[in-house]
């Protein structure tokens, strides 16, 4: 069977999650994915062709709620719960950038 | 050397005019007090479910229409990225399948430019940056207001159709026109409600492949655009034309600076990881529900714009002027009363820039039947227009009020062969055939007339005196 992952995809994924793992930790996760990756194997190997996709699981469309406004949380309530604040603001890290 | 041709698309993202946001009830208000809109769904609160907002999915529905799209089944996925301003770390977008496909926004000139879908989605919350000059990456912290986060928006993504920073600017104007006319969107570029990122490539004249296209963010106006877009496409021209090659990239646009820089290397599509939203149902727009939607519909600025073309034979630019500012029903009104067509055109498209106050439609065609009869000059008639818009009433008791009377058509033939009796010799030139001279006939019968003769009156006749 062709290799389904690539340590390459795990550095890939990783960057994108700005994370950063050691040697170890990348030969450790890109066995433990390829294992994922082969449980979904045992479904594609089924005849499936003939089978619509399934967009949800529940036989509804539609579920809707009229545009009518309801009452918002108290702020006071939403920014206590916050770990950091600034002006009425969530105060957060700043956002790191691509690794360059 | 080689001609090159620029090649653009434009995504624009326009908010809905609901009162609620797309998946809670709470406020859909543009400057309120920050984090006073939010509830558990829209900050990303575990066990929280969206449920979809009707008026948001009608309002899209009618856009899509508007615009002669495909309205179709559709999926909503979550996207994924790592940035503060979506609480749940994804955003709620459709992907694969959008709800609108396939339509088209007609320019006034009559080209059509391809509108390759305009989805659904969630806007993001509003994030300053602190410290670093308000630089994202360069920040010492950021600020978020939730507020925005959960707003529902469409994504208009055009095809790659428009060739010129002006038809790009035309396509922005006419897509704001439709936004208006259907109530989907109030359109503002300035408040944000409207925002217009823009692809453009350039590519040699007569090539049908596209170049390596460059996304630009940050445009505010639509002189923005235009500027952004003859910028971008004078840089990558100088960049092939040096045999060096365009980068695929997001660049920003500085509006003080007038150039763009890049903002970061384009993540692929997949690096969103984009999986379907497991909380939310498919939406399926039936057959009788789109009807009534449709049925709801205006009549759209193309389809005003040929009704007044073929009402008034006027052009292009006069009949998109007219159409713009919303005065085509008070002029065909006026055309319905028996109005003069041209006259009708030429003010509305002149005189009638600010508010038409209490002008209505009978008035208005009453001033340009004196107009056209000759009982008014054109001078006249814009100051009876004016006192019309001002305070109403009728054209000819404003007319009379202005000390506009009519010259008897027997005062003027008299005041006419009077100047030609008194100037033999400009006479003889006129009769060679010297047409400047009429101007000095005219100015003769104006002193005589204290100003109340039609100058078109008089030249026709001078010709009339001239035939005989």
């Amino acid at each position: 069977m062709a290799e389904r992952i690539t340590t390459a995809d795990v550095v890939h994924v990783a960057a994108l999650a700005r994370l950063e793992l050691s040697a170890d930790e990348l030969e450790l996760f890109t066995g433990q994915l390829a294992a994922v990756l082969d449980h979904a194997a045992d479904v594609e190997a089924l005849e499936l062709s003939e089978v619509v996709p399934t967009a949800h699981p529940l036989p509804l469309v539609n579920v809707l709620r009229d545009d009518v406004v309801h009452r918002s949380l108290d702020r006071h309530e939403v920014l206590d719960a916050a770990p950091s604040v600034e002006g009425h603001r969530f105060r957060v890290p700043p956002v790191l950038g691509e690794p360059s | 050397m080689t001609e090159w041709e620029t090649v653009i698309g434009l995504e624009v993202h326009c908010e809905l005019a609901t009162a609620t946001k797309l998946f809670c009830g709470c406020r859909n208000a543009f400057g309120d007090e920050p984090n006073t809109n939010v509830c558990p769904v829209c900050l990303g609160l575990p066990g929280s479910l969206p449920v979809l907002n009707r008026g948001a999915v009608e309002l899209a529905m009618r856009l899509g229409l508007a615009l002669g799209c495909e309205v179709r089944p559709s999926l909503f996925h979550r996207k994924n990225y790592f940035y503060p301003d979506m609480p749940k770390d994804y955003q709620i977008s459709q992907y694969d399948q959008p709800v609108n496909v396939d339509g088209v926004v007609e320019l006034a000139d009559g080209a059509r430019i391809g509108v390759e879908r305009a989805h659904l989605e969630e806007d993001t919350g509003k994030s300053s940056h602190v410290g670093g000059g308000g630089r994202i990456h360069e920040a010492d912290h950021s600020l978020v207001d939730y507020n925005r986060a959960g707003v529902p928006l469409v994504e208009i993504v055009s095809r790659p159709d428009l060739r010129s920073s002006e038809q790009a600017k035309a396509y922005v104007n006419e897509l704001r026109a439709v936004l208006l006319a259907t109530g989907a969107s109030d359109a503002r570029m300035e408040e944000g409600s409207m925002r217009v990122d823009a692809n453009i490539s350039v590519r040699p004249v007569g090539s049908s492949v596209l170049g390596t296209r460059c996304e630009v963010k940050n445009l505010n106006s639509t002189r923005s655009l235009a500027r952004a877009v003859d910028y971008e496409a004078r840089r990558q021209i100088e960049l092939l034309s040096a045999g060096e090659q365009v980068l695929q990239q997001t660049r920003h646009w500085d509006e003080a600076d007038g150039r763009t820089s890049p903002l970061r290397s384009k993540e692929e599509a997949f690096d969103y990881r984009y999986f379907p939203e497991p909380d939310l149902v498919p939406l399926s727009p039936e057959p009788a529900w789109q009807a009534a939607v449709g049925e709801a519909l205006p009549l759209l600025p193309a389809a005003r714009r040929r009704r007044l073309a073929a009402a008034t034979g006027a052009g292009a630019a006069s009949v998109a002027m007219v159409v713009e500012r919303g005065l085509d029903d008070l002029v065909l009104a006026a055309l319905e009363a028996g109005g003069d067509p041209g006259r009708l055109m030429v003010h509305a498209e002149h005189d009638l820039a600010g508010a038409t106050g209490a002008l209505d439609a009978t008035a208005f065609a009453g001033l340009t039947s004196m107009e056209a009869g000759g009982a008014l000059t054109a001078t006249q008639a814009k100051a009876v227009l004016a006192e019309l818009v001002a305070t109403g009433g009728d054209p000819e008791a404003v007319a009379g009020a202005l000390g506009y009377e009519a010259l008897p058509g027997e005062v003027l033939a008299g005041a006419v062969d009077a100047a030609i009796a008194a100037n033999p010799a400009a006479w003889d030139r006129f009769l060679a055939g010297d047409a400047k001279v009429a101007g000095f006939f005219v100015g003769q019968v104006m002193k005589a007339t204290a100003g109340k003769a039609d100058g078109k009156a008089v030249t026709a006749l001078l010709r009339q005196r001239a035939a005989s």
